[in-house]
């Protein structure tokens, strides 16, 4: 490693806040010393963080600080760019899923992911949701299939909207619901984690408001890790917010320190519009 | 109109630039219309010029009468077999020979004349009809009506093809006086004065041609004609048949020594067509015989099914070769100077001229590999081989062309790079795949020149029945009909072209049915 910087204040910063702020939780990821190369541009410098369960972790910075590219190492999708590099340990249960030996592919059955752009596969609605269950033999029968559809569904807030329309393709549905309809999908799957990569920021400000009272709900379940470029919705869903700022993770802490008293200048003036 | 102030939007300067933006907008506009117009009118001429010349390819003067198929002649004692029928072509062109000598007992005073009238059916035209008798031998003994393609040149005179004759109705003949036997003399009908002034334009006053006199079943040729007189001689028929009958004169300039038939052979076919023993049928044979030497007989059921024996093969290499090659160079090899390499050589074999695959072929395929010449399975590997980077670029550009936040949402689930390969990309991508596929195949359809040198243009007579027998194809077979000298050939060349055409234009229609069908939008 050859930055130095704020990464060794963070890791101080990160142990001590999840200890003192989070009194129910525990980190679910713990990561240190995360850092991201695309061939030989480094991204991500020296970052050490830890996720709670069972809470949403908000990433902000403006825009290429690599917020982003570090939410794809949680679930190793930076395996599949051609000359990206992680170098650090990322654990998640006591197992570092940064190691060689951990399938990329069992990984993300348990780290879901929501994209920016909603996804839906160009199929019906069931089998959107249903392929995920299918490809991994969660289910035995068609029964279960359809059980394990229609929680995915109601979990995410869509079972009203489509339980008539199941055959329909996904691509029919409106901005809104097909984002939905790709939780619903990271949820069929039963993971522990869900990452959304500014899951809104395709989506009108009434779609917005659902997908915010989801998460919201989803907070009770499940990890959630959420790349935003909305401070307002950082403010509003997270539970604790991580500044990102050129690769570096400059401040990390509960929600409402970061944004009524941040310790670092550069999160004061990033959260006060100064640049950004 | 009050005077605009100098910030208006409308000033002679800004309406000067308008007035020339407008005309170069309607410039523009005037060259795509003017390319548009120019590939559209191409493509009419092309189907116009192709169309009119295999439009008489499309019907055939065959000889239909009623033949007794006599035992004796067509299964001789001994030679009852059906090989032993089907090879007694003799047999059957007795038959066929005598009916004619029948209908025209003229031809039995000489030698030549028989020989002239043999010629009206080529010998070999009785073969569909000896198969048929082979396949059923209890039409032996019994009256069968036959038909027989009768020769191409006949069948171009009576198609108005070549020699050109003029006809032109003479009324009824007045007075026929006959002084030596088979000549006569008639006078004062008003038609004579037609024909005259006719032929002297026809002929530029040079009278070299022949002018036949046609009426009922009887044809006579005009030895010297007047207005108002004209001395003929009989070719077929009698004088009472003549007398009785309306006449039609025609006027072939066209001198008897430059032309393959003689006036005799066509009064023959004239009296043949009176008599409705000459029909003009649908020229089925055309894709039902094989390719022949005589025109009258040729068909191209052998090249179509060699072409559809090579494209078998070709589709069964190039598109699984083409699409896994693809598949594997845009979802899972990695980008490095090899597969960069590989690339830009992939595009340059897109570019390479078709016969030096054929050279290739012939080398390595019949020469290192001893494949059998002439044979579908190497014309289909070397075809296949000239369209696998087509097949390549297209299944890429298609693959491509589906989203990756497909798979990476296919990833995101937990599918394997394979599972997100081809559960989701592979099918999004299919109707471009196939689309590619066959616009290769298309390409593949109608090269000529690789087969040419991997022997596939010999002469065959058969029917492939495997990709190892020998075959020739459709473009090879239209290559070597174009180089005949005989004029018949020149309609059934482009009739051959059609059947080319509209198997590629059926090849067109499935890919936009695919396209249409099954595309996705996302």
């Amino acid at each position: 490693m050859d930055t130095v910087g704020p990464a060794k204040a963070d890791l101080a910063l990160t142990g001590e806040g999840a200890d003192k702020t989070q009194a129910l939780t525990y980190p679910r990821i713990d990561c240190r010393n995360v850092s991201v190369y695309y061939d030989d541009k480094q991204a991500v410098f020296d970052v050490s963080l830890a996720i709670h369960d069972r809470a949403v972790t908000a990433l902000i910075g403006p825009s290429g600080c690599g917020k982003s590219t570090f939410l794809r190492c949680l679930n190793r999708m930076n395996d599949t760019i051609e000359g990206a590099k992680v170098t650090g340990d990322i654990f998640m249960e006591g197992e570092n899923i940064n190691s060689p030996d951990v399938d990329p592919v069992l990984l993300r059955s348990r780290v879901g992911m929501v994209f920016q752009k909603p996804n839906p596969f160009p199929k019906s609605i069931y089998d959107n949701i249903a392929y995920g269950p299918r490809i991994h033999g969660m289910v035995d029968s068609r029964e279960d299939l359809d059980a394990v559809v229609e929680k995915s569904l109601r979990r995410a807030g869509l079972w009203e909207e489509v339980k008539d329309r199941l055959s329909q393709p996904g691509t029919s549905l409106s901005g809104g619901q097909q984002q939905r309809l790709c939780i619903a999908r990271a949820i069929a799957v039963r993971p522990e984690v869900i990452l959304m990569d500014e899951p809104c920021s395709a989506l009108d400000p009434i779609a917005t408001a659902r997908i915010e009272e989801l998460i919201d709900e989803l907070r009770k379940r499940y990890c959630i890790v959420i790349v935003t470029h909305s401070m307002q919705q950082a403010a509003r869903v997270s539970q604790r917010t991580a500044f990102f700022h050129l690769g570096n993770l400059v401040e990390m802490g509960d929600t409402d320190q970061i944004f009524t008293n941040p310790r670092e200048r550069r999160t004061e003036d990033y959260i006060t519009g100064r640049f950004g | 109109m009050s005077k605009m102030p100098d910030s208006s939007l409308i000033t002679p300067k800004a309406l000067k630039h308008l007035k020339k933006r407008r005309a170069a907008d309607a410039r523009f506009r005037l060259y795509g219309i003017a390319a548009i117009v120019f590939a559209l009118s191409a493509l009419t001429l092309l189907v116009i010029a192709i169309g009119t010349r295999a439009y008489s390819a499309t019907t055939q003067y065959v000889f239909q009468a009623e033949i007794m198929l006599d035992a004796d002649l067509v299964a001789p004692e001994g030679e009852t077999s059906e090989a032993e029928i089907t090879r007694n072509i003799e047999g059957f062109y007795t038959l066929v020979r005598d009916k004619l000598f029948a209908e025209f007992p003229e031809a039995s005073q000489s030698q030549a004349a028989r020989q002239d009238l043999s010629e009206l059916v080529n010998r070999l035209a009785v073969l569909s009809l000896a198969r048929r008798v082979a396949d059923n031998p209890s039409l032996i003994g019994k009256s069968l009506e036959v038909r027989v393609p009768l020769s191409d040149d006949l069948d171009l005179y009576l198609k108005g093809g070549s020699p050109k004759d003029v006809t032109v109705r003479v009324g009824s003949a007045g007075t026929i006086e006959t002084d030596v036997e088979g000549k006569a003399r008639i006078s004062s009908t008003s038609g004579l004065s037609k024909v005259t002034s006719t032929r002297s334009l026809l002929e530029e006053g040079k009278a070299m041609g022949s002018v036949l006199l046609a009426g009922g079943k009887a044809v006579a040729r005009i030895d010297s004609l007047s207005p108002d007189a004209a001395e003929l001689t009989l070719l077929t028929g009698t004088f009472e048949q003549l007398a009785n009958a309306p006449l039609v004169a025609h006027i072939i300039p066209l001198p008897e020594a430059e032309r393959p038939i003689s006036d005799q052979q066509i009064a023959w076919a004239i009296a043949l067509k009176q008599a409705g023993n000459a029909r003009q049928v649908l020229h089925t044979s055309l894709v039902t015989h094989t390719d022949s030497t005589y025109p009258e007989l040729a068909g191209t059921l052998a090249a179509i099914v060699g072409s559809l024996l090579t494209m078998m093969v070709t589709a069964c290499v190039a598109i699984p070769m083409g699409i896994f090659a693809a598949v594997y160079l845009e979802e899972f090899a990695p980008r490095n100077r090899l597969t960069n390499l590989i690339e830009v050589n992939i595009n340059n074999l897109a570019a390479v001229p078709s016969i030096v695959f054929g050279l290739l072929g012939a080398s390595l395929l019949l020469g290192t590999f001893a494949l059998p010449r002439s044979a579908p399975i190497v014309g289909g590997l070397v075809l296949a081989l000239l369209i696998l980077p087509v097949v390549i670029i297209a299944s890429r550009a298609s693959l491509r062309s589906v989203p990756p936040s497909i798979r990476s949402g296919a990833l995101a689930v937990g599918a394997s790079r394979m599972q997100a390969v081809f559960h989701h990309v592979l099918p999004l991508a299919a109707p471009g795949m196939f689309t590619g596929a066959i616009l290769g195949m298309a390409r593949a359809l109608g090269e000529t020149a690789p087969l040419l040198l991997i022997g596939m243009v010999a002469f065959v007579a058969e029917v492939p029945n495997s990709a190892t027998d020998e075959a020739t194809a459709l473009p090879v077979l239209i290559y070597s009909w174009a180089s005949n000298a005989e004029r018949a050939w020149e309609p059934m060349t482009a009739a051959a072209i059609v059947i080319l055409l509209s198997l590629l234009v059926i090849m067109n229609v499935v890919v936009v049915f695919l396209r249409r069908r099954f595309e996705r939008r996302w």
